[in-house]
């Protein structure tokens, strides 16, 4: 080891207190009673809607304030108010609650046995249905794994959904990708990574392609607070602002990231909206419960992005109300009442309430339309799970395995699945079928 | 296919050719990376194609490797034929997630919803005083990954049909090409004049379009009494030494490392009994182990001798004692010679 160098004489240091490194810690644990009162909570109409051609440098607080249209007693207020018709409404509605129908199944899917993962997204319905809506159909979207509330809001067959979350013979996949790694081209969903945030520089690519094609599709893509921090993400910001690509950055800001807090990202110390400030492009920072607001942060990112006034990144401010996924156990590391305590409350329930003070809903009718939404979906799930449900069987022919590694099978794989083909005869005879 | 009148080119300048006229046959092409546009890339493999081609299919990119491969999986998925190139096979590595992650495996995770045909273009190699950051030879991390393919030219005629091939290919293809011959095949002799490509018969090259199908070596010599297994710079370094010596032996230039052409390799080493394998690369896990396990699994009763690697050392590559590294005339000679003796 080499000697450290001398101080200055003069400048000694001796004087200070020692360093000490930061360590962040979320404010509360297990058997905490969590407090959120000092969130800052700007009122319904206190944020500026800037035109969408509005320079970045200009519209700089917007990174640091709250986009909200729904006021805690369910009345739209204010300029981001995108005043859809109650028809509209009912559907983002309708959308929501059929995605937390299937998120139930699906976990309780998991918990049967029936396969070996799922990812809820309770309490950030409205990220993903309501910024759908906003966006065209022909628009591309590059997910993150959270986000099967896009499909659901495109009409995405639930059983197919279902099929990909047993790996059964249903499956398009193949049953080569971990449940809810979901794949829909025709629906304008990108193939799910895994890898976190690889997404994000890809739909930057997809966006210039567009772009240099002179088309009119812009891409969305997600990403959640705590991926926000890997490099990927700053990559395409980077692209993003160089090339003025037509693209939207959705930051899910949960607050979790499996157990470490937003504090991990870089949380602690500023909005993760004010990322976009660095880059010289728009940010938005919304009330990810307010389905309103989300809808009309992405509608205005959106035709920002059509008309050549380039990219923009929305932080939506939500909860992750249950675990990371079905091998998560939140009640190890933070505390339990936190998701009842979250001030902007429940985007379904917010929604049912702004519907009912127009006289346009009543608690009658939700309660019938959860139980039909709920049976829609057990129905579904019956018909999927007559393809077969995983570990239960294998669904699929063996060679698919080597298949689709390339767009021709070389040799070395030929090989291979010859070798497999041969194991599997010794295994279970030569007459074996896919289940 | 051949096509209409030869031009003399050197490496580059076949390189380019090859870009230039997937450029003009396909509008889906793109062309980018650091410094490819305006001013052509730091070893000109650009030069021209931007001025010509319009600057939405030939530009520059940010300093950012991740991005440039991850964007570029983006304008795939979108229909585009993207050519990124990373400036030196050393910078590949802030954009491997992208490559394994993803362009390696979009297809079969999507089961062919979404393919990703991409060619990344990077120099690899030493001999040219790059210290360790600019003489890399990364070609046993490419063929590890399942889904990409791994192409290796050798002389300006290879490099154009092969870059057109791997360009029109629908996977993504990793296209290394060894820095050292760019100007001229290297003899191995460092203190020897460098012998320009005009010299060189692979040096004409036709001016029009032409592929040399990927997966397929070349006999570059034909011969009885050993089988040497190169690619790239080392192919005309064991030529060289191979000459010196008067050995009878038969080089095979692989050209493509995944997939390798093993009929070949099979057919060559089954008639000589015996192989060198030489390869710049460090020792360890490189390419040079997979050749020796797959010859021993395939010929091993028409072998006469133990399978010898000659490659560079397991250090990263030195700057100042870069001769004292390659795997030059001294280290090939001794190999061969105690292969034909055994």
């Amino acid at each position: 080891m080499p000697e450290s160098p001398k101080a200055d004489p003069g400048r000694s240091a001796s004087n200070l207190p020692p360093l000490s490194l930061h360590i962040p810690e979320p404010r509360y644990r297990p058997g905490d009673t969590p407090d959120f009162g000092d969130i800052a909570i700007p009122a319904v109409d206190a944020t500026p809607r800037p035109g969408e051609a509005t320079k970045p440098d200009a519209m700089r607080e917007l990174c640091y304030g709250l986009v909200r249209v729904l006021d805690f007693d369910g009345a739209a207020k204010g300029p981001w108010d995108p005043k859809l018709s109650p028809d509209r409404l009912r559907t983002m509605l309708r959308t929501m609650m059929l995605v937390r129908a299937f998120d139930d199944r699906m976990f309780r899917a998991q918990r049967q046995g029936k396969t070996s993962f799922y990812m809820k997204c309770t309490g950030e319905e409205a990220t993903s249905v309501a910024s759908t809506m906003a966006i065209d159909r022909t628009d591309m979207v590059f997910p993150s794994y959270r986000q099967q509330g896009v499909l659901i809001t495109r009409d995405y067959p639930l059983i197919q959904m279902m099929n990909q979350i047993y790996s059964n013979r249903g499956d398009h996949l193949l049953g080569r990708q971990l449940p809810i790694m979901y794949s829909a081209p025709e629906h304008g969903f990108f193939s799910v990574s895994g890898n976190l945030a690889t997404q994000y520089p890809q739909a930057v690519g997809w966006a210039m392609a567009s772009a240099s094609k002179g088309d009119n599709r812009i891409a969305t893509t997600w990403c959640g607070e705590g991926s926000s921090a890997e490099g990927d993400f700053h990559s395409a910001l980077t692209f993003a602002t160089v090339y003025n690509a037509p693209v939207i950055f959705n930051v899910v800001n949960n607050q979790w990231a499996i157990s470490s807090f937003s504090g991990f990202a870089g949380g602690e110390r500023t909005t993760f909206a004010a990322r976009a400030v660095g880059y010289g492009i728009a940010g938005l920072r919304v009330d990810g419960n307010d389905p309103l607001a989300v809808y009309a942060a992405t509608q205005w990112a959106a035709d920002r992005a059509r008309t050549n006034n380039g990219p923009t990144l929305i932080e939506h401010f939500t909860y992750r109300a249950e675990g990371h996924s079905t091998s998560d156990d939140p009640s190890a590391y933070r505390a339990a009442q936190e998701a009842s305590a979250w001030p902007f409350g429940d985007p379904i329930a917010r929604l049912a309430q702004h519907l009912e003070l127009l006289g346009e809903w009543d608690a009658e009718r939700h309660a019938a339309q959860a139980k039909e939404l709920d049976e829609l979906v057990k129905t579904t799930q019956k018909q999927a799970e007559k393809l077969g449900i995983l570990g239960h069987g294998m669904h699929q022919p063996f060679e698919t395995m080597f298949q689709d590694v390339f767009e021709e099978m070389p040799w070395h794989l030929k090989e291979q699945c010859a070798q497999m083909l041969a194991e599997q005869e010794a295994k279970f005879g030569p007459n074996w079928k896919p289940e | 296919m051949m096509a209409d009148q030869s031009k003399t080119m050197n490496m580059i300048e076949a390189i380019n050719s090859a870009m230039d006229i997937m450029l003009e046959r396909d509008p889906a092409t793109v062309v980018m990376g650091e410094d490819v546009g305006f001013f052509g890339g730091v070893f000109r493999a650009t030069a021209g194609l931007q001025k010509k081609h319009g600057k939405t299919r030939v530009f520059d990119t940010p300093i950012n490797e991740c991005g440039i491969i991850g964007v570029a999986v983006g304008m795939g998925a979108y229909g585009l034929r993207p050519v990124p190139e990373i400036q030196f096979a050393d910078y590949i590595y802030p954009g491997l997630d992208q490559l394994v992650s993803e362009a390696a495996r979009l297809r079969y995770r999507s089961a062919n919803d979404f393919i990703c045909p991409m060619t990344v273009r990077t120099p690899f190699g030493g001999g040219i005083f790059g210290g360790q950051t600019h003489s890399q030879s990364p070609e046993s991390i490419m063929t590890h990954i399942c889904g990409v393919k791994t192409v290796i030219p050798s002389n300006p005629y290879d490099a154009k049909g092969l870059l057109i091939a791997a360009i029109e290919d629908n996977d993504p293809v990793v296209f290394l090409e060894p820095k050292r011959i760019y100007n001229g095949p290297f003899s191995g002799y460092y203190d020897r004049p460098v012998e320009p490509w005009s010299k060189h018969d692979a040096s004409a090259v036709p001016e029009g379009y032409y592929r040399i199908d990927l997966g397929k070596a070349a006999t570059v010599r034909e011969g009885e009494a050993v089988t040497v297994l190169a690619y790239g710079t080392m192919v005309h370094v064991a030529k060289t030494i191979i000459e010196e010596m008067g050995v009878d032996a038969e080089i095979l230039d692989l050209r493509t490392l995944l997939p390798l052409d093993i009929e070949a390799i099979e057919a060559s080493v089954r008639k000589t009994g015996r192989c060198l394998i030489i390869h710049e690369a460090t020792r360890t896990s490189g390419f040079g182990a997979e050749l020796a396990a797959l010859v021993q699994e395939r010929c091993f009763y028409h072998l006469e001798a133990p399978v010898e690697r000659v490659t560079g050392f397991d250090t990263p590559y030195p700057h100042s004692l870069e001769w004292a590294y390659f795997p030059g005339p001294v280290r090939i000679a001794t190999a061969l010679t105690k292969i034909l003796k055994d």
